[in-house]
């Protein structure tokens, strides 16, 4: 008789567990996706989910083994399963402590672009009507200095930002010139689309660690297509710009970002080509918002969740297949989706968030003062709807902007947990509020969701990535995309 | 293999002086009166004896040479390896040698008793009570020499002695602010969240605490333990070490019950305890309980080199450090070399007949004495 016990006596004796709070969808034939409050999943076949949830589940099924170290069930004395879940729980959470990080300063509308869905901007020589004032940026300066995060990021939007860069000097040394007090953690980055960054200008982002975030919707034809300029030289400028300001500011200090226009659809590999011609590691495969002229030009019309969903497969077909023959490249969107399924962190992007981000994770002040909850909500009122406006900079104190009902009511009301279908949506933990959106094309912040095309897509995207990574190799990949190996 | 203890061949010690006694030795016979008084004097062929140490060992048989009236204790050839400012404890007609100077594998034993009975113990628990095990600890932390890199400490389960643990380690961090210690414990005491925050108070420079998590799987795990609830007392204990910033490893030793488990339970830690500062994937020493459970314990590392390939990379996909050890390189596939440490204690460190023609011997780790002794992997293939 050996004074060792066999495995069978250390299993539950009862058979008896309880659920922890999870939910579940069907994802395919015989195949249910159940995924708990920390964002974590597994595959249970429908059999297996009545067993589950009728308490009938046998201890010595794996797939018992596996939903109890996940924690779907636990057995009477598991108190660290428990503990462990409020953990990842609170460190999804953990960002909503640090309070608001993103601060976008529209420091002009003029552009010297006139892109068809471009939300805002103005072809104007007016530069007093559209320009930011140091007045202005000088009280919004006082905003960002309140936020109680350690961590501070400015973004200088436009219209083309550079167009008003000796407000951007001035705000970038009036920052860190503050910051010699505050000692937060700060970072200034430029939305440009470079085609007037001069030397002197990629000189003073060397010189105070300025990221370049640019812009770039494919090929020369494409680009030029969506974003035509006096000269139709968008691209060459880009390219040219790029080349600089890599040489001069650093190579990792440029990134760009695309929009998928109409020309853009059945375009997907060229698009990600010429990313990887240009020298890119990743690209975001971006989806057109439904503001500005986007709506006004019905370019916005011209495709839909469907069509964008082909065209994010596509591309992501191509990517994958990139990665497994040895070239490391990464599609952001998904990065962002797959850090919410694949880890215990939120990656922080406004979108995505729950509570929504608006407001609390990133805030906007306009040209004139206003100060908006989040950059979609400053164009919706660029198209005369104020719902989202906060308050004025000049008029308002740091306190009524972020106690105003527009922002505390948007945030609460817009809840995932609380909204209809959200609630029951087993994807609801990879997903996230974005009230703007379902304000601009439905009228509330919640919208149905059955008709809701940012469901429809987050759905696809989720079902998508999913599907893939039930290969192993992909797996891989999207681990390394994740925690950004 | 080294012997770490042994019977003393000869003692002119009185009868009634049994007691056990620590001492530091030394080669050099030029030390000034006032130190000499404090150490032992290491006799070896060749040196010359001066006297006013405060005890001579010396190996077969007694030399002329040796002062009179001097204490001395003559071992046998086995301890050959005594070096200057080892520390050894001589009492009852035994000799151990506690510490070694010229090696990076010293460990203390606290205690021989534990709350685990481990299905691969190396060191099998015993019921007594062996208090003067602590007494004699806290009495070699004091003779250490002070430039000592590195410590281990070890059981059986340390935090059974409680306080006298904690009391340890302060001593240990008072007396050799320069040494990194690595604390072997199964964690369990910690989720006792007073008990972690005495443990926290020591505030010790450089402390390590490895703690053996075997599975993702509770069941598995306290099987593994043969100790029920072990698993959630152990998470309980690492999550309430983090909270208070001491530094945890988890240790896993790869056996026939655990290498299924090892992709899950990687995942499960980058997922739950993303926070520990490493993780150390162990091949199985075949000793104490391990022969006694060959069986259910015993798989050839040939077989899980996939597994442990994977694990590998998926723990350093999410960032968290990982080492494989006790495997020989030979049975490591490419993508877990970068984690690989020749690991195995350097007393109990040994090489198969194999190995003679491998060009990367140097590199390896090798075997654990008694791997060759009981069977090893019928995998091996010297590299060319």
């Amino acid at each position: 008789m050996s004074k060792f016990q066999r495995l069978d006596f250390y299993r539950s004796q009862t058979g008896r567990y309880h659920l922890l709070p999870f939910r579940f969808e069907r994802v395919g034939d015989g195949e249910v996706v159940v995924t708990n409050s920390a964002g974590e999943f597994a595959y249970l076949t429908p059999g297996k989910l009545k067993a589950l949830v009728s308490h009938t589940l046998p201890v010595t099924d794996p797939d018992y083994t596996l939903l109890r170290s996940r924690h779907f069930i636990r057995e009477e004395d598991d108190a660290a399963s428990l503990e462990l879940l409020a953990l990842k729980v609170r460190t999804r959470l953990s960002r909503l402590r640090d309070f608001t990080n993103l601060h976008l300063f529209v420091v002009t509308l003029r552009c010297d672009h006139s892109c068809h869905y471009c939300q805002v901007s103005r072809k104007t020589e007016d530069k007093a009507a559209f320009d930011m004032t140091p007045e202005t940026a000088s009280k919004a300066l006082d905003f960002v200095f309140r936020s109680p995060n350690n961590a501070v990021k400015i973004e200088f939007q436009g219209g083309e930002p550079l167009l008003n860069f000796p407000l951007i000097r001035h705000i970038v040394l009036d920052a860190e010139s503050r910051n010699l007090d505050f000692k937060k953690n700060l970072q200034f980055v430029i939305s440009t689309t470079l085609s007037l960054a001069t030397d002197t200008i990629l000189e003073f982002c060397r010189d105070h660690n300025i990221h370049l975030s640019s812009s770039l919707d494919g090929p020369e034809d494409l680009h030029n297509k969506n974003r035509p300029r006096p000269g139709r030289d968008s691209h060459a400028r880009f390219v040219e710009g790029l080349s600089r300001a890599r040489d001069m500011v650093g190579y990792d200090s440029v990134s760009a970002l695309m929009t998928t226009s109409p020309a853009s659809i059945g375009r997907v590999r060229d698009i990600i080509d010429e990313y990887l011609r240009l020298g890119f590691g990743s690209i975001f495969l971006r989806h057109l918002s439904p503001y500005g002229f986007a709506l006004k030009t019905k370019s916005f019309h011209e495709y839909n969740a469907e069509t964008w969903l082909d065209f994010y497969r596509e591309g992501m077909d191509y990517i994958i297949a990139l990665n497994e023959s040895g070239t490391r490249f990464v599609e952001h969107y998904s990065a962002l989706v797959l850090t919410k399924m694949l880890t215990s962190n939120d990656p922080g992007f406004i979108d995505l968030m729950n509570p929504s981000g608006a407001g609390i994770a990133a805030i906007v002040f306009n040209y004139d003062g206003d100060v908006y909850a989040s950059d979609e909500s400053r164009m919706l009122h660029e198209m005369g709807d104020s719902s989202f406006r906060l308050g004025n900079i000049h008029k308002n104190t740091y306190e009524e902007v972020f106690t105003s009902d527009a922002l505390l009511s948007t945030l609460e009301d817009s809840f995932t947990l609380s909204i209809p279908m959200c609630a029951d949506c087993a994807f609801e933990p990879w997903c996230g509020a974005d009230p703007v959106y379902h304000h601009a094309r439905y009228g509330d912040i919640l919208g149905r969701k059955p008709e809701s095309e940012f469901c429809k897509r987050m759905m696809g995207t989720i079902k998508y990535l999913l599907n893939a990574m039930k290969d192993a190799q992909t797996r891989e990949i999207f681990d390394r995309w994740v925690n950004k190996c | 293999m080294l012997t770490l203890s042994g019977a003393v061949l000869a003692t002119n010690a009185s009868k009634g002086d049994t007691k056990r006694q620590l001492f530091s030795l030394s080669t050099n016979p030029n030390l000034p009166s006032p130190i000499k008084s404090q150490k032992a004097f290491l006799v070896s062929s060749g040196n010359e004896v001066s006297d006013g140490f405060r005890h001579y060992i010396v190996f077969n048989v007694k030399p002329e040479r040796l002062p009179n009236e001097a204490p001395y204790t003559i071992v046998g050839d086995e301890f050959r390896y005594f070096g200057d400012k080892d520390v050894v404890a001589i009492g009852n007609g035994r000799i151990r040698c506690l510490y070694r100077a010229s090696s990076s594998h010293n460990s203390i034993l606290l205690t021989e008793q534990c709350n685990n009975y481990c299905l691969m113990c190396s060191q099998p628990p015993k019921r007594v009570s062996d208090p003067w095990l602590l007494e004699e600890a806290l009495e070699l932390i004091r003779l250490i020499p002070r430039e000592t890199q590195s410590l281990g400490i070890t059981g059986g389960e340390p935090t059974l002695l409680g306080d006298g643990l904690i009391e340890l380690l302060r001593l240990t961090r008072n007396w050799l602010p320069h040494t990194s210690v690595h604390l072997l414990s199964n964690g369990r005491a910690f989720a006792d969240a007073q008990f972690a925050k005495k443990y926290a108070a020591v505030s010790h420079h450089d402390l390590m605490l490895g703690i053996p998590v075997y599975s993702c799987d509770p069941t598995r795990h306290d099987y593994v333990v043969q100790a029920r609830g072990a698993f959630d007392e152990t998470i309980r204990g690492i999550l309430n070490l983090k909270q208070l910033n001491q530094r945890v490893e988890i240790r896993v030793v790869i056996h026939k019950q655990t290498y299924q488990g090892l992709l899950d339970l990687a995942e499960f830690i980058a997922r739950n305890l993303l926070f520990v500062d490493h993780v150390a994937l162990m091949g199985l020493e075949t000793t104490g309980f391990t022969r006694a459970n060959m069986d259910a314990l015993w798989i050839d590392p040939a077989e899980y080199k996939g597994e442990l390939g994977k694990t590998v990379r998926k723990l350093r996909n999410y960032g968290i450090r990982a080492s494989v050890y006790n495997h020989p390189l030979c049975l490591v596939n490419s993508d877990a070399e970068q984690c690989y440490v020749k690991s195995i204690s350097d007393w109990k460190n040994e090489y198969a007949p194999e190995c003679t023609m491998c060009s990367r011997r140097n590199e390896c780790g090798g075997f654990f004495l008694s791997g060759i002794q009981y069977g090893y992997s019928k995998h091996i293939t010297p590299f060319p």
